[in-house]
């Protein structure tokens, strides 16, 4: 059976702070599903079903809250789906709520994700001691800078690569106006000479904690057409793959679910060549080191090799392969809506509609989120035009 | 819409797990069972599915240890809902829709003895005005028990014999954490627990887990199941508001609202339903709701006054209505299952066995 | 060695910290002063809690209207066994009660002694805590209409400020249990033990061993006793101060790889500057006195090197 063809035809977000203490959670979500309903030209009264993602319910203190939600989301007398996969979520989410579309189940389906890591602490959250079980004695950066000195080691990278990353984000962040940090002047120097937190990982080179939501309209084919939108993101394809937190021999620098979802995703595209054909990506790097390292496992670069694309500025805005345009995860991270400003981003880039960001003529666009340790993969792949 | 058939299904279901909060003990054999019973093996899968709660578990990302129950080694496509794992099963479904793949796994677990329940619950309920007072569920409930009695909707006896008709249809069944024949008498001479409601109105604090495969009828995969098989005529889920004093609590518009988009308009009279009703009045309402006739027998396992696993007491239902169907006891089915306060979400599948 | 698994109390506390926005900040101010405030809805009805959005239009509610502190019983539930947290500490009831002026219900707790006390219908007026500070709370709870007034408190602290915020305390307490595979672990750790296992289908040994073998999903059940020895594959210095840490900073965390063993753990190394840790390095468990065991890993204190030559990347590089 023939899958229904279906586009993103609304982005709205929020702009990301470390406290929004202006609104509430309802306000925080309101705020980027107003924005992306507007974008669609549709009210609430359009849509047909909601899916909502977010990490863990520890963060804001609420058990399932897309319940207390409903009515604030406008989701009573509609289908609600709640999705919860780690830090891929937003974009599981925004898969699950495509899926809602290309099932023929439903022709316009909203879609939000969002995190207000004001409510708690999410160092405190992510790390609630476990009886008989030994404590990460170093909170997430602690876990992901280990695969990064073995990224390091394995692939020969120089060591100032990670603060080219950061420097590339922050720089990109202070062309779009929902950034978290905008930090003027950060630099390869700045970053470099920022406190080493986590050795090999540094200061400038994690992420900040945010608060914020993103929310997509998805929409049918016919809705596209009959509603004359003029700048659709065409969902060619997307995948997602999953594989044990710890197992013997298990690759956390390069792991294998994220290879097979991206192969499988290239091969649903007919992709053969993703740096050739692809042409900006918005990919979840919440350390700055994760730019190289995702690289080789979405296949860009060759194993060893994603450190000498973005050394070569082809990552860069104006590079042969720009990669977070936006700032990305080093510039806002409210977690549970990370994956979906990824997917949203890049339909906002082939929809020609990312402003001071936008890379001329994006054509074909990834979004891409991890989650877990390195172990939860969603991406997709938009385009301008329908898929061939 | 692809025909999917519900092939296999298992389920535990006791009083108290002495096991992991991630309940992989329980995992393990309800997955080997579901192997035993299709002859599918892992590499059949094409999407997994699962629903559990981190505050069940107390900690963040509580689902992601119990992946390895699934042996996930090479990757598989995989999802996760904060939801019972009857939508869990819904999005499975929805994956086989898109042609993406022919089968799912889907799977829900929860530990309800680790912390009163009850309790942790009230972390459900609006944040700012209502969960600082910690409203247990049960109490909720029973503000809905008597506004009906109150209004001559149901009597005390009406929710006796939803009780005892629980207790009476549960015997035998090695599921069921609460059983035995009960008349209407028995339970109205217990006490009250939560005026009016009675501990035997309300579901039992139920350690649990469960898992099903569905597969779509036209793939090559399908041939190969052995033998049992309910296929899935309508599946639709939907929501009514939380806030307690602007919903009108005798009624569930979004139970009605399911029922209609799963199929269920009251023209047809199922052999079987299985309700996810955690309290006797709420039986009734769904009933009214779902437009259930007398000639529809209700939770012939005894529901979820019997068993109530935390976040996979939704997808037994769909189970045990498959299962009455596998056995030739029914032909059509009708499952619900909820989720939130005083049934704010509900969903609806139709099963249907071979003419 | 006994087989029974082993329990823990697992405590999770926070105090979470809830900006409001504009309605809910409206209902706050009120409460701190003294007032019950509904919003006026779509439809022209007077909704207490105001709801943040119209629940027809999805417009942002904007009109405000005081209602009184007294009012009707429209239904009510008795609670024989109070949990934590909730308004009374002996048996009451829950009610919705409509205020006069409102046309919704609000949920909050009513102090009688016995059900016998309570009816549909019946008339209760707020009793004000005796410190308002703009939270739900500041309703201590309602009493019967006819009943003696208590003092009300003062306003809030901040002599009508707005509230534009909420702490909520959220405390929750488990009984931790853990699977049979860990329970044993944990058993030879307060021996001094490493007892591993490897699953029966791979044979790969895990340590801690586990409910089910990633790989096969099915319980690591062959004894494969550990040494206390092994090597660092990966690791990371830690510099950052956070919530909850126990350590004083930099310290190392590595993963460790015991001799023998197909999988490494989180620890720490220790007893050697930080900067001199290596990939590869050789360690060894430096464990706590027997005295103060438990029945986790915590009972190594720490690994420190062992002065070995270190393990050679090619041995390793399938670990990390």
């Amino acid at each position: 059976m023939a899958k229904t063809l279906a586009a993103v035809i609304g982005v709205g977000q929020t702009h990301y702070r470390a406290k929004r203490e202006d609104v509430s959670m309802p306000g925080l979500l309101r705020e980027a599903i107003d924005r992306a309903l507007e974008d669609a030209g549709m009210t609430l009264a359009d849509i047909d079903a909601i899916v909502v993602g977010k990490a863990p319910d520890l963060f804001e203190g609420v058990m399932m809250p897309e319940l207390f939600l409903a009515e604030s989301i406008g989701a009573v007398g509609k289908p609600l789906l709640r999705v919860h996969t780690a830090g891929s979520v937003g974009g599981s989410t925004a898969i699950v709520a495509a899926s809602l579309v290309q099932s023929g189940v439903h022709k316009k389906v909203l879609t939000v994700a969002f995190e207000k890591q004001s409510e708690s602490n999410a160092m405190w959250a992510l790390s609630v001691p476990v009886p008989f079980t030994m404590p990460v004695h170093a909170g997430a950066g602690g876990y992901f800078a280990p695969h990064v000195r073995a990224y390091i080691r394995r692939s020969g990278a120089p060591g100032d690569v990670g603060a080219m990353v950061a420097a590339k984000d922050r720089q990109n962040a202070l062309k779009n106006p929902y950034a978290h940090l905008h930090n003027e002047g950060t630099t390869v120097e700045t970053v470099l000479a920022s406190q080493m937190l986590w050795d090999p990982v540094r200061y400038d080179e994690t992420c900040p904690s945010s608060d914020g939501a993103c929310a997509l309209v998805i929409a049918a084919e016919d809705v596209v057409d009959s509603r004359g939108i003029e700048s659709p993101a065409w969902i060619h394809g997307q995948a997602m793959r999953s594989e044990p937190l710890a197992y013997s021999e298990r690759d956390q620098v390069n792991p294998q679910a994220g290879r097979d979802a991206a192969a499988y995703l290239w091969k649903q595209v007919g992709i053969t060549n993703p740096l050739e054909e692809i042409d900006c990506a918005e990919i979840y790097v919440p350390f700055s080191w994760f730019e190289p390292m995702w690289m080789e496992n979405l296949g860009f670069a060759d194993e060893g090799g994603g450190w000498k694309l973005t050394a070569s500025g082809a990552t860069a805005l104006d590079g042969k392969l720009p990669v977070n345009m936006s700032g990305g995860v080093l510039s806002s991270n409210p977690i549970g809506a990370s994956g979906m400003i990824r997917f949203g981003e890049a339909a906002l880039q082939v929809r020609g509609l990312a402003g001071e960001h936008q890379v001329d003529g994006a054509r074909r666009a990834l979004g891409h989120a991890y989650g877990g340790g390195s172990q939860f993969f969603s991406m997709w792949v938009v385009g301008s035009e329908k898929p061939a | 819409m692809r025909d999917v058939a519900v092939v296999g299904f298992a389920q535990r279901q006791m009083r108290e797990f002495v096991g992991s909060p991630n309940c992989v003990e329980l995992l393990v054999p309800i997955l080997g069972e579901l192997w035993e019973q299709t002859g599918l093996a892992k590499s059949d899968i094409g999407f997994w599915c699962s629903g559990s709660s981190d505050y069940l578990a107390g900690r963040s990302f509580s689902f992601v240890t119990a992946i390895d129950a699934l042996g996930a080694v090479p990757p598989v496509s995989e999802s996760h809902v904060e939801m019972d794992a009857a939508w869990a099963l819904y999005e499975g479904w929805l994956k086989i829709q898109t042609g993406e793949a022919d089968s799912s796994l889907v799977y829900g677990f929860g530990k309800a003895s680790a912390s009163p329940v009850r309790r942790t619950l009230a972390l459900q309920l609006d944040p700012y005005t209502v969960t600082p007072l910690w409203p247990d569920t049960v109490s909720i409930a029973a503000l809905q028990a008597r506004l009906g009695l109150d209004q001559g909707v149901w009597t005390e006896n009406d929710l006796a014999e939803v009780a005892a008709r629980s207790r009476t249809s549960a015997v035998g069944n090695d599921n069921a954490v609460r059983q035995g024949e009960t008349s209407v008498e028995d339970v109205l001479a217990q006490p009250k627990f939560s005026d009016p409601l009675r501990r035997w109105d309300c579901a039992p604090v139920t350690d649990g887990a469960a898992g099903m495969i569905i597969v779509a009828t036209d793939s090559p995969l399908y041939e190969r199941v052995k033998g049992r098989s309910a296929t899935i005529t309508g599946f639709a889920h939907n929501t009514d508001a939380s806030s307690l004093g602007l919903r009108d609590l005798l009624r569930s518009p979004s139970a009605a609202a399911a029922a209609r988009a799963a199929g269920a308009d009251g023209s047809t009279t199922y052999d079987v339903a299985e309700l996810h009703a955690p309290f006797s009045h709420q039986e009734l309402i769904l009933r009214r709701e779902l437009a259930l006739g007398e000639g529809t027998t209700i939770n012939p396992s005894g529901g979820a006054l019997a068993a109530n696993g935390m976040f996979c007491a939704g997808l037994a239902r769909i189970g045990e209505a498959a299962s009455r169907i596998w056995s030739g006891e029914a032909r059509t089915a009708l499952a619900h299952a909820t989720s939130g306060p005083a049934l704010q979400q509900n969903l609806v599948c139709v099963l249907e066995g071979a003419a | 060695m006994s087989t029974e698994s082993l329990h823990a109390q697992m405590h999770v506390e926070f105090a979470y910290t809830r900006s409001l926005g504009p309605v809910l900040s409206t209902f706050m101010t009120g409460l701190a002063g003294g007032k019950v405030i509904g919003g006026v809805l779509s439809d022209g009805r007077v909704a207490v809690p105001p709801p943040e959005y119209d629940p027809d239009t999805h417009a942002p509610i904007t009109e405000f209207r005081d209602v009184a502190g007294e009012g009707e019983v429209l239904t009510w539930s008795w609670v024989s066994e109070p949990v934590a947290g909730q308004p009374l500490d002996r048996p009451f009831a829950w009610a919705l009660i409509k205020l006069d002026g409102a046309d919704t219900g609000l949920l909050h707790a009513v102090a009688v002694d016995s059900p016998e006390a309570m009816s549909t219908g019946m008339r209760v007026r707020v009793q004000w805590a005796a410190d308002r500070i703009g939270a739900i709370t500041d309703i201590a709870h309602f009493v019967p209409a006819g009943a003696e007034a208590a003092p009300a408190g003062p306003d809030g602290a901040d002599g009508g400020a707005d509230v534009t915020g909420i702490t909520t305390p959220v405390v929750l307490d488990y009984d931790y249990v853990a699977s049979p595979e860990e329970s044993a672990f944990g058993r030879g750790l307060k021996e001094g033990r490493i007892l591993a296992q490897a699953c029966p289908v791979c044979h790969k040994v895990y340590v801690p061993p586990k409910g089910a073998c990633p790989v096969d999903g099915v319980p690591t059940n062959e004894p494969h006793e550990l040494p206390d020895t092994g090597i660092v594959t990966t690791f990371c210095i830690v510099n950052v101060p956070y919530l909850g840490q126990k350590i004083t900073p930099p310290y190392v965390s590595a993963y460790v790889l015991l001799d023998g063993a197909d999988i490494a753990f989180l620890h720490l190394v220790l007893g050697t500057e930080a900067s001199d840790v290596r990939m590869g390095m050789r360690v060894q468990a430096v464990w706590k006195p027997e005295a103060e065991r438990t029945f986790s890993l915590e009972n190594i204190s720490h690994f420190e090197p062992t002065g070995e030559p270190d393990a050679d990347f090619e041995t390793y590089k399938n670990h990390l």
